[in-house]
C-alpha cells in the first residue's frame, strides 16, 4: 500500500484519542511493537474520499513532552526524533475541549516542533452542555493552525478533520510566546547551529532529554552534554519557567475565545456520582460488589464457551487421528501442537470477559476512582493505587496483568507489582484446584448454603491474594530506591463508553494474548511431547518387543495391555526419567515420580497437570472426564507400602505447591520483556518456587 | 499576601514564617489560590497538570482511607497524595 501521509495522533489521556483513532481506521488496524521497547504500537489506515491513504499512529496519551513513565517516552521519541522510523509528517493534537486550558499545554509544545499540526476539539457536546461557547475561528487564528470541532463518540466532524489534515502545512502564523526566547537562548542557538535544527524548541528539548533520542550517536550525546554543562543548564528550573509561560499564553488566548453563557454548576455531575462511588462506606461496598460481579462472570459465563472450545479441540484431534496414518508426525500434531493450542485457546473466554470488564470500567472513568480509593492501602504494602488493576487481572491470567502494569509511573512500585502479580490465583490453577479438591473435600453445604468445595476454592484464592500482599511488603523493605513514589492521577468525568471501542480493545488484547502466550505454550508443549514420547537408548524398542510377545500379554485383554504398555513407555521416557530424578527432591512433599512428571509438564501451563495425570493413571477415553481421573487417583497405591498415594496430605501439599510455584513459562517471558532483564524473572522463579516448596513441605509434614 | 492567618510552613533549614497554608490542609469544599511550591520535582509534575501559581483550586473529596485527596483545578479533577499536596502553598 502506497502511503500518502504519515500522521500521528497525540493528546492527553482521557481525551477520546483512541475513540477517534477507532473512528478513523475501524478494523483497518494492526498492533505491533516499537522496536526495542514493549509499548504496543497502534497503527491504522484511513482512505480519504479522494483516495489518499493516511497512515495513522495512535501514540500513548501524555500531558506534556516531558515523559514521566515508560509509555510516555515513546510518544516523545516518535514526535521529537526525526530519525525515528515512525516520525510523522503531520500531527493531530486531540484535546478535551471541556478542559481546554490543561489540554492546550501539550498542543503549544507540539506546535513548536515545526511539524504541520491540526487541533481537534473533542467532546464538544460537553462544552455545549456546560454552557460554554468557543470562538473557533478566533482560536484558529490565535493558534495559527486549523481547529476542527469533533465529537468522536458520535462520529461527528471526522470528514472536516481529514480535509484539514490533508491541507495543513507550516504556512500559518506560528505560536509566538516572546518570553520563551529568553529561556537559555545562547545554549539553544548553539545547539541549533551544531545540529542544524530549525525549531528552537526542538533544540531546547534536546538539551533536556537528549538521552531519550535514540538516533543520536554516542559522540553527539557527549557534545550536547558538553554544551549543557558549559551553560550550566538547569533542566528543572527551565522546564518550570517554560510551563508557566505557556500557561500564561494559553490563559490570555482563552480569555477572548472562551465565553461562559451560564454560570458553572457548583457541583458537577461526576462529583455527585462520586459522593456515592467513592463514599467512605458505600464506595468500598460497591467496589467489592463490582469485584464479585467480575469474578462471577469469569467463572460462570466463561464456562460455556470453554466447554465448546474443549469439545471442538477434542473433535479435531479425533478427526486427525482417524484420518492420518498412525505415525510420529500425527502424534506430534495431536498430542504436541494441538494440545498446546488447546491450552491457549481454552483461556480466551475468561480473558476476554475480564478485559471487557476492565475496558468498560476504565472507559467509564471508574478505574481511576478505584486507584484513588485503594492507594492508601496499597501503599502500606509497597504497592500503588494503580497496582489494583494488574492484581485483579491476575485472577484471569498473569500475562496480560503484567502488561497492565505499564500505567504505573514509579519504577519500584511497578517492579513489585510485576513480581507479586503471578501469586494471584490465575485461571490455569483452577482445573488443578478443582480436581484436587474434589478428591478430598466432601460434597455438602455449610449452613445449607455455602458449598464446602466452593469455600475451599475461595480459600485458595485468598491464599494467593495474601501471598501477593505479603510478598510485596517484604519486597518493599528489601528493594531500595531513592526515587519518591508519586501518585498524581486525573479523575476523568464519568462517561458511558462507546461499544465499538470496548470491542476493538477486546479484539486487540485477545490477539496479543493468543500470539504472545501462544508462542511459548505451543513451543513448550512440543518439547514436552518429545520428552514424553522418546526415551534414552533402546528402552522403547525393548518394551515394544516385550508387549509384542503373546506370552507376556496372555491373560490381559487388549486395552489393558495397551494401557500398561503406555504407562511403562512413559516411565521410561525422558520425562519419566526426569520424574525419577526429581523424586528424592519432592519426596519430602509427599510426591512420587508420576507427580514429578506432572510438575515438570506443568511448566508449559499449569492446567496440563490434569491431562498429565490422566495419561499417567491411564484413564480411558475422554481426557477430561474428571470423575474417572479421580477414581484412578484415589485407587492409586504406593507399590512398596500399599498405602494410597493421594492422601489428604498430598492433595493439600500439591494445592499449596501450585498456589505458590512459578510454573508458567509465558509469564516468565513477559516479565523478561517488561523488566528488560533476565535477572528479575529468574529471581521471581526462585522466590516463588522456594515458597512453594517450603509451604508444601510444612503442610505435608503436619498432615501426614 | 501579607495575611498571617493560616499558619506557617517550615522548610528544610529555612525557618522563616510563611503566611500560607498548604493544599493538604483545606477542608472539603474549600477553595484557595495556588501561590507556590516547596518541592521542585513535585511542582514540575503538578504544573504540567495545570496547577500553576494563581490558579484557584477546590478540595473536592478525600479517599475512604483518608488519603489521597482530590482537587478541582482548571476545570477538571486531579487526585494526589497528601504528601504531595503538602508541598503546594495556597492562600
Amino acid at each position: 500500500m502506497e502511503i500518502d501521509f504519515k500522521i500521528a495522533l497525540i493528546g492527553n489521556p482521557n481525551t477520546g484519542k483512541s475513540t477517534l483513532f477507532n473512528d478513523l481506521t475501524g478494523l483497518n488496524q494492526k498492533t505491533g511493537n516499537f522496536p526495542g521497547v514493549t509499548v504496543d504500537k497502534k497503527l491504522g489506515y484511513h482512505i480519504t474520499e479522494t483516495g489518499k491513504v493516511l497512515q495513522i499512529i495512535d501514540l500513548p496519551g501524555i500531558y506534556s513532552l516531558y515523559p514521566r513513565a515508560g509509555d510516555d517516552t515513546i510518544s516523545y521519541q516518535v514526535l521529537c526524533d526525526r530519525g525515528h522510523p515512525d516520525h510523522p509528517e503531520r500531527v493531530i493534537v486531540v484535546v478535551d475541549a471541556s478542559n481546554l486550558k490543561r489540554n492546550l499545554l501539550l498542543f503549544t509544545q507540539v506546535a513548536d516542533l515545526n511539524i504541520p499540526v491540526v487541533l481537534a476539539l473533542n467532546m464538544m457536546d460537553i462544552v455545549r452542555r456546560n454552557g460554554i461557547e468557543l470562538d473557533i475561528e478566533n482560536l484558529s487564528k490565535e493558534l495559527g493552525v486549523p481547529v476542527v470541532p469533533i465529537n468522536a463518540r458520535g462520529n461527528e466532524g471526522l470528514e472536516e478533520l481529514v480535509l484539514a489534515i490533508e491541507k495543513t502545512d507550516l504556512a500559518g502564523k506560528k505560536i509566538h510566546i516572546p518570553e520563551m526566547e529568553n529561556l537559555a537562548e545562547d545554549m539553544i542557538s548553539e545547539i541549533k547551529n551544531e545540529f542544524q535544527l530549525e525549531s528552537s524548541y526542538s533544540a531546547l528539548l534536546l538539551a533536556h532529554q537528549y538521552s531519550l533520542i535514540k538516533s543520536l550517536t554516542q559522540e553527539e550525546n557527549t557534545r550536547i552534554k558538553a554544551i549543557r554543562d558549559r551553560y550550566n543548564f538547569d533542566s528543572v528550573r527551565i522546564q518550570t519557567q517554560e510551563t508557566i509561560l505557556r500557561y500564561r499564553f494559553i490563559s490570555k488566548i482563552l480569555d477572548h475565545t472562551l465565553r461562559r453563557l451560564t454560570e458553572p454548576k457548583l457541583v458537577s455531575q461526576s462529583e455527585k456520582i462520586d459522593r456515592i462511588l467513592t463514599h467512605k462506606i458505600w464506595g468500598l461496598v460497591i467496589f467489592l460488589f463490582v469485584l464479585f460481579l467480575v469474578f462471577q462472570s469469569i467463572f460462570t459465563l466463561a464456562q460455556y464457551p470453554m466447554d465448546l472450545i474443549d469439545h471442538g479441540f477434542g473433535l479435531l484431534g479425533d478427526f486427525i487421528r482417524n484420518h492420518m496414518p498412525d505415525n510420529a508426525l500425527t502424534h506430534l500434531l495431536v498430542d504436541g501442537v494441538l494440545a498446546g493450542l488447546r491450552g491457549v485457546a481454552i483461556f480466551l473466554p475468561q480473558i476476554l470477559i475480564l478485559f471487557a470488564f476492565i475496558a468498560f470500567l476504565e472507559d467509564t472513568g471508574y478505574m481511576a476512582r478505584v486507584s484513588f480509593m485503594m492507594d492508601r492501602l496499597m501503599r502500606k504494602v509497597g504497592l500503588n493505587g494503580k497496582s489494583v488493576v494488574p492484581l485483579i487481572s491476575g485472577v484471569a491470567c498473569a500475562v496480560p496483568a503484567i502488561m497492565a502494569t505499564r500505567t504505573i509511573e514509579n519504577t519500584k512500585d511497578r517492579l513489585i507489582t510485576i513480581l507479586v502479580t503471578p501469586l494471584m490465583s490465575c485461571s490455569a490453577r483452577l482445573p488443578v484446584y478443582t480436581l484436587l479438591i474434589s478428591l478430598f473435600v466432601p460434597k455438602g453445604y455449610l449452613f445449607g448454603l455455602l458449598d464446602y468445595r466452593g469455600l475451599c476454592l475461595l480459600g485458595m484464592y485468598l491464599i494467593g491474594f495474601f501471598a501477593a500482599i505479603g510478598a510485596s511488603s517484604v519486597l518493599k523493605m528489601v528493594l531500595k530506591t531513592n526515587v519518591n513514589s508519586f501518585f498524581i492521577l486525573e479523575l476523568p468525568i464519568y462517561r458511558w463508553p462507546k461499544g465499538s471501542d470496548v470491542l476493538l480493545t477486546l479484539i486487540q488484547k485477545g490477539k496479543t494474548f493468543l500470539f504472545e502466550a501462544g508462542k511459548v505454550i505451543v513451543a513448550v508443549s512440543i518439547i514436552l511431547w518429545v520428552l514424553a514420547s522418546y526415551g534414552p537408548g533402546n528402552r522403547f524398542q525393548e518394551i515394544e518387543k516385550k508387549y509384542n510377545n503373546p506370552e507376556f500379554t496372555r491373560g490381559m485383554n487388549s486395552t489393558e495391555a495397551s494401557l500398561k504398555k503406555k504407562t511403562e513407555l512413559l516411565e521410561n521416557s525422558y520425562a519419566g526419567q526426569m520424574g525419577h530424578l526429581l523424586e528424592p527432591v519432592i519426596r519430602p512433599l509427599g510426591y512420587d515420580w508420576k507427580i514429578g512428571i506432572a510438575l515438570i509438564a506443568s511448566f508449559a501451563a499449569r492446567e496440563v497437570f490434569v491431562g498429565t495425570m490422566s495419561t499417567l493413571y491411564s484413564v480411558e477415553g475422554d481426557k477430561d472426564n474428571q470423575s474417572s481421573i479421580r477414581q484412578k487417583m484415589q485407587e492409586a497405591r504406593n507399590t512398596e507400602t500399599g498405602k494410597p498415594i493421594f492422601s489428604m496430605a498430598v492433595a493439600f501439599s500439591l494445592m499449596l505447591f501450585y498456589a505458590f510455584a512459578m510454573q508458567c513459562t509465558s509469564t516468565l517471558a513477559v516479565v523478561k520483556r517488561e523488566t528488560k532483564s533476565w535477572s528479575w524473572p529468574i529471581f521471581q522463579f526462585g522466590y516463588m518456587t522456594g515458597l512453594a516448596y517450603l509451604f508444601s513441605f510444612v503442610i505435608y509434614q503436619i498432615l501426614k | 499576601m501579607g495575611l498571617f492567618l493560616f499558619g506557617f510552613i517550615i522548610n528544610k533549614g529555612d525557618f522563616r514564617f510563611y503566611p500560607f497554608m498548604n493544599l493538604s490542609e483545606l477542608n472539603i469544599g474549600q477553595t484557595a489560590k495556588i501561590h507556590g511550591f516547596t518541592d521542585q520535582l513535585v511542582s514540575v509534575k503538578l504544573m504540567e497538570m495545570g496547577c500553576v501559581p494563581g490558579e484557584v483550586v477546590k478540595l473536592v473529596k478525600i479517599a475512604p482511607f483518608g488519603d489521597p485527596i482530590s482537587i478541582s483545578v482548571s476545570g477538571y479533577e486531579l487526585s494526589l497524595r497528601k504528601k504531595e499536596a503538602a508541598t503546594v502553598l495556597v492562600i
